[in-house]
Parts: C-alpha cells; sequence; structure tokens
C-alpha cells in the first residue's frame, strides 16, 4: 500500500465520520487558542508595565539630596540641599564616570503660573536641554529649550499639556506669555502627552532653563542648588557601573564617606524587577489555565479517537483478512490522527492570532503572541493525537484478524 | 469415491485450538484432520459450537492453532511472518462472511477493490478489476452503490466479488447464506457452484444439510473433532 493510498484512505475515513472528526479538532482547536491568547495576554500586561515604566526615561538613575538635621530631628530624604549644578557638571565628565550617557539637573518648586486672567498651580522645572531625552519625553508642538536658552537665561517655557488645557483650553499655547513668580516667560513649545508614571502626572509641569530658574524663581539660599538629578547609563547593562560611579564621584567630591552621605542614589531597576515578578506571576498563572485548557482539550481528542479506534477494531480486522499488513493499518491511523491534529493546531493557531488582533480593541489591554508558546502548544496537541490515536490501532493491528473481526 | 489424487492445498494434521476464557479452557478443535485437494469443493457442517467457524479462521489465517501442523500449499503457515500472512490472505484467499462485512462509507466497487490496494495496484486498474468481478456477480448496474442502499442478498454478492477479485486459489466461505433469504440463498450457492466448475477451491461451512448438498463433499464436524468423513451431493468435478 503505498502512500498516496494512505492519505486517500486516512482522508476518507476523516470525511465518513464527520461529526468526530470535527470534534476532535474543535479540542485540539480550543486548546490551543486558549494557549496562545492566555499566554499572550499576560506577556502584554507584562509589555504594558515595562513601557509604563520606560516612560520615566529607560537606564535612569536618580540622586537626591540627603537629609537635613534640625535639633536631632532628621528631615527625610531629600530635605537638604547639598546637590548643586556643579555635582551635574562632574558627572557629565567622561573621565569621572564612563557609564554616565547625560546628567539633567532638576530644580523645581511648585509655583502659580498666571496666564491673563486664569492661573494654574503646577511643578516648574529649571533644567538643561538634556533633560528632553533622559527623560524619555518628545515635544509635541513648538521647540524644547536649546543650550542658547540656558546659556543666555532666556525667560523661555515648555508646558506639558495638562498645564496647556488648563490653561489655554483648545487655543494654541505656543507664543503666549505666562508670568511665575512675577516673571514673564514666553512659551516655546509643549511636550507630549504620555499620562501619568509610578510617581506624578508627567504632563502637569512646566520646563524652563536651569539658568533662568536659578536667577529668577530660585528661593533658595544657593541659587545654583538643584533638588535632582537624573542621570542616564549608556545602557540597560552599565546601570550599576554608573550607580557606582555617580556614588563614588559624589562622596569624593562632597567630601563626606559611606556612612555620613549627604545624597542617596535610586533606580528604576528595583521597581521594574518588581513588576517584571508581579506580571511573571501572572504569567505562570495564565499560563497554568492554558495548559489546563490544552490538557483537558487534550484528554477530549484522546478519548474521542479511543472510541474512533475501538469501534473501528471491526474495520481493521476486516482490513487485515483482506490483506492489510499491521504496518499498513499503523500508517493509515497514523497518517490520520496527524491529519486531524495538523488541521486542529493549524485552526486554532489562527483562531488564537486573530484574537490577539481582535481583543485589544475590545478589552483596552495588548496581547502578545509568544512564538515559543504557540510552537509548543501545537507540537503538545500534535502529540496527544497522534499517540492518541496511533496506540490503540497499534494494539489493534497486532491481533489476530479474526479476534478484530469479531469485536464489538 | 475418493477426490482424485491431487496435491492437498490444504492439510490440516491433529490441529487443535484451545480458548481461555477466565478459568475454564474451552476447546473449540481437538485433533481435527483433515486434507482439501486442489479443485475440490467441501462443505463443513456442524452444529452450532461444533467447532466449524475456528476451523475455518484457521484455514483463513485468520487465527492461528495451538498445537497441530497446518501446511497451505505445501507451506508450514506457523513459520510465516505476519507479513507473509496478511500476503497469503491478500493473494491467495478469498473469504465470504456471514455479516458480509463490507465497510459502510465505501461504494460497492471501492469494497471491492480493497484487497487489491494491499496488493499495490495501480487505481486504474483496480477499477477495472472490481467493475468485472461485480459484473460476474451480477451487479454491473449497482458499482456505485453503498452497502446500505442494497439488499442482502447484493451485499453478499458484492462480498463474493471481493472474494474473487484477486482471483485466489482458495475461497473460504463462512456461513455465506447465513442472513440471506431462500432465493439470495440460491444465488449465492449457484454462484460458488460456478467458481468451482471454473476450478477454484472452495470450503463452505455452514450448519445447514441443504446448504451442504451444494458441495461435492462434506465434512462433518462435532464437539471440535471430524465425523468419518462421508460423500453427499453431488460428484467430484474434475478441472
Amino acid at each position: 500500500m503505498n502512500l498516496l493510498e494512505t492519505f486517500r484512505t486516512a482522508g476518507e475515513a476523516i470525511r465518513s465520520h464527520r461529526m468526530r472528526s470535527i470534534l476532535t479538532m474543535l479540542g485540539i482547536l480550543i486548546g490551543i487558542a486558549a494557549v496562545i491568547l492566555t499566554v499572550g495576554l499576560g506577556k502584554g500586561a507584562q509589555q504594558q508595565v515595562r513601557d509604563e515604566i520606560n516612560k520615566l526615561g529607560s537606564n535612569l538613575l536618580i540622586v537626591s539630596p540627603g537629609s537635613t538635621t534640625t535639633s536631632g530631628i532628621r528631615g527625610g530624604r531629600g530635605s537638604a540641599s547639598t546637590l548643586t549644578m556643579s555635582d551635574a557638571v562632574t558627572l557629565s565628565n567622561a573621565a569621572v564616570a564612563p557609564d554616565i550617557k547625560q546628567v539633567a539637573p532638576v530644580a523645581s518648586s511648585s509655583l502659580s503660573v498666571v496666564a491673563g486672567n486664569t492661573n494654574w498651580t503646577t511643578n516648574v522645572v529649571g533644567t538643561t536641554v538634556d533633560w528632553l531625552t533622559v527623560r524619555a519625553r518628545n515635544v509635541a508642538q513648538g521647540r524644547f529649550i536649546t543650550q542658547d536658552d540656558v546659556d543666555q537665561g532666556r525667560q523661555v517655557m515648555v508646558i506639558g499639556s495638562t498645564v496647556s488645557s488648563e490653561l489655554f483650553g483648545q487655543r494654541s499655547p505656543v507664543g503666549q506669555t505666562v508670568t511665575v513668580s512675577g516673571n514673564t516667560f514666553s512659551i516655546i513649545g509643549v511636550l507630549d502627552t504620555i499620562g501619568s508614571s509610578t510617581t506624578a502626572d508627567e504632563d502637569d509641569q512646566v520646563v524652563i532653563p536651569q539658568t533662568s530658574y536659578a536667577s529668577r524663581i530660585s528661593t533658595s539660599a544657593n541659587r545654583s542648588s538643584i533638588t535632582t538629578m537624573y542621570i542616564e547609563a549608556t545602557s540597560q547593562s552599565s546601570l550599576s557601573a554608573a550607580y557606582q560611579e555617580a556614588t563614588n564621584a559624589l562622596t569624593t567630591s562632597h567630601g563626606v564617606t559611606g556612612t555620613n552621605r549627604d545624597f542617596s542614589i535610586s533606580s528604576q531597576q528595583s521597581l521594574l524587577t518588581t513588576a517584571t515578578s508581579t506580571d511573571q506571576t501572572l504569567t505562570v498563572l495564565l499560563a497554568g489555565v492554558a495548559g489546563i485548557s490544552l490538557l483537558v482539550g487534550g484528554l477530549g481528542v484522546m478519548n474521542i479517537m479511543l472510541v474512533s479506534v475501538t469501534e473501528r477494531i471491526r474495520e481493521i480486522g476486516l482490513r487485515k483478512a483482506l490483506g492489510a499488513t499491521p504496518s499498513a493499518i499503523r500508517r493509515q491511523f497514523l497518517v490520520e490522527a496527524s491529519s486531524l491534529g495538523l488541521s486542529g493546531g493549524i485552526l486554532g493557531l489562527t483562531l488564537g492570532i486573530v484574537g490577539a488582533v481582535v481583543l485589544p480593541h475590545f478589552l483596552n489591554q495588548p496581547v502578545l503572541i509568544s512564538p515559543f508558546a504557540a510552537a509548543g502548544a501545537v507540537a503538545v496537541a500534535l502529540v496527544i493525537g497522534i499517540v492518541a490515536g496511533v496506540y490503540p490501532a497499534s494494539r489493534a493491528a497486532r491481533l489476530a484478524p479474526i479476534d478484530a473481526l469479531r469485536s464489538e | 469415491m475418493s477426490a482424485p489424487p491431487k496435491t492437498p492445498i490444504l492439510q490440516l494434521i491433529d490441529v487443535r485450538k484451545t480458548y481461555a476464557t477466565g478459568h475454564l479452557e474451552v476447546e473449540a478443535l481437538a485433533g481435527v484432520s483433515l486434507d482439501v485437494s486442489e479443485g475440490d469443493y467441501v462443505a463443513v457442517m456442524g452444529p452450532s459450537g461444533s467447532g466449524k467457524s475456528t476451523l475455518m479462521h484457521i484455514l483463513g489465517c485468520l487465527d492461528s492453532p495451538t498445537s497441530g501442523l497446518y501446511r497451505l500449499a505445501g507451506t508450514d503457515v506457523s513459520t510465516m511472518s505476519e507479513a507473509e500472512l496478511a500476503e497469503v490472505r491478500n493473494r491467495r484467499i478469498g473469504f465470504v462472511f456471514q455479516q458480509f462485512n463490507l465497510l459502510p462509507s465505501l461504494a460497492a466497487w471501492r469494497n471491492v477493490e480493497l484487497p487489491l490496494i494491499y496488493a499495490g495496484m495501480p487505481r486504474a486498474q483496480r477499477r477495472k478489476l472490481a467493475f468485472a468481478s461485480l459484473e460476474r456477480v451480477g451487479l454491473a448496474d449497482r458499482v456505485e452503490h453503498r452497502p446500505g442502499e442494497l439488499s442482502g442478498g447484493q451485499q453478499q454478492r458484492v462480498a463474493v466479488a471481493r472474494a474473487l477479485v484477486t482471483d485466489p486459489a482458495l475461497i473460504l466461505a463462512d456461513e455465506p447464506t447465513g442472513n440471506l433469504d431462500s432465493r439470495s440463498t440460491e444465488d449465492v450457492l449457484a454462484l460458488l457452484s460456478e467458481l468451482h466448475d471454473a476450478g477454484r477451491t472452495i470450503v463452505l461451512i455452514t450448519h445447514e444439510a441443504e446448504v451442504a448438498a451444494a458441495a461435492a463433499r462434506t465434512v462433518r464436524i462435532r464437539d471440535g473433532l471430524v465425523d468419518t468423513g462421508e460423500l453427499t451431493g453431488r460428484a467430484v468435478r474434475s478441472g
């Protein structure tokens, strides 16, 4: 019996038991689609959390001043003003800190911004040109502050989208002027909208050149003092090296030791790790659910295959009586089971992919297809289908023809 | 009158078959010796439970004896491999069963061509032979009908066509008329006689004396043993 005949015979068997074939394929189909979608949802959630964190700026270190001690009461992180612009200059030096790409010093305070007869209290940030890239932001309208603006101490301002809508409504803010603490600033650009980060509403702030902040806004005794420094490492992997370099450089330049440091450095890494492990748990949970549905689907397939072969033992006996060798019988059932498994697998894959495309429109939740999970699910379904189909058939093929013929 | 001295195509020597059902051992064949010559038409007759079906299964290589020797065309069957047995069943033996054993999803001619598929014959040739075989049993106008669309007698004739299609030397018929009315019985018996006239060896299993009467020779079997071989019915035809 040649291959063509084997395929023809198997195809006829599949067609002549239409309902059973459809049920078998359905079991495989649902199992695979479930695995693809649940793992995809988990991956999507993971990606979403990662994106959320990356909004803060990738490879980011945040340097805060240390605490002040007044009458023995320590004020907590950031209460002292120990960081200055010179620290930013120190860390920008590639010779001191080769793994630091950019430094954005930030001095900020919450102030009222007045436009005409409206006002809005927001976070006024004085910084340098690198802020935009370090914080991974873009300008939606107009332009960002330039090195020239910083050098000249120009009274220009880039505003966040929340500020824009609060002060100007639908009107374009670029070219308008506002006053902050009695100083007039002209608006040169609007930042893109990114929504809230884990720490604050990133759209509710205005950015001005650090020099303008120091000369016009700052109320500190030391006008070049800053509240925070954002440091971007050269890459994700050099983040801990950058951390060491920044710690060493600041410890040296501040003339402090490890025990009385007047600054602290935190990274996004710890946040990212927590978030990642959280949704890894979620992914494992979802994959577990998907795995169970695959198992249940597989057991269904096994059942149908087993019943199908059992009720066809007479047919196997007849075919043997007419001259079929055991291996011809095995081949027929192998082709039959793997055709069912494969077509169920392909249909399940298609349904999973379609679901991954369609679902985000309804759920507001991205679905990322994991090729590994998809391939694994198809392989498992195929193996289940084949084992469940071929094993009983191959046992029946070994029976004496008359025992097979007699079975009811 | 005994059969003309020809090489026995089937030779059984002290064949026994024991079935184990639970603790009980049932001896279906208790030492059967039998020769069937080429061109012979033998009816094996006995009441139900006599072991006659077991005998036919062993003759058809559908089952193997517990002990004893079975030679098919001179070859000891117990020395053959599964694949060799499959080939013997495929090329040398044509089966006709009481239950017809047709595949319900296949048209008549597709049922008839089944043994040819396992013989590895190309499709066009199989179709030609299957059609010829159906014509021979008088079903030329029913080739595309499925078994469910045929009467019992027609179904059995399809089964006979399937047994004939490989042109086997030996035809084994197990109660071929057991499920048929008297007219269809006559049809099938006439067909078998025709095949015998054409030189084929036929072994017919039955419990009915009228059916056995169609054969050239009758072997009676009782309690797993052959009664004294007595001749009834038509004379052995030469050929």
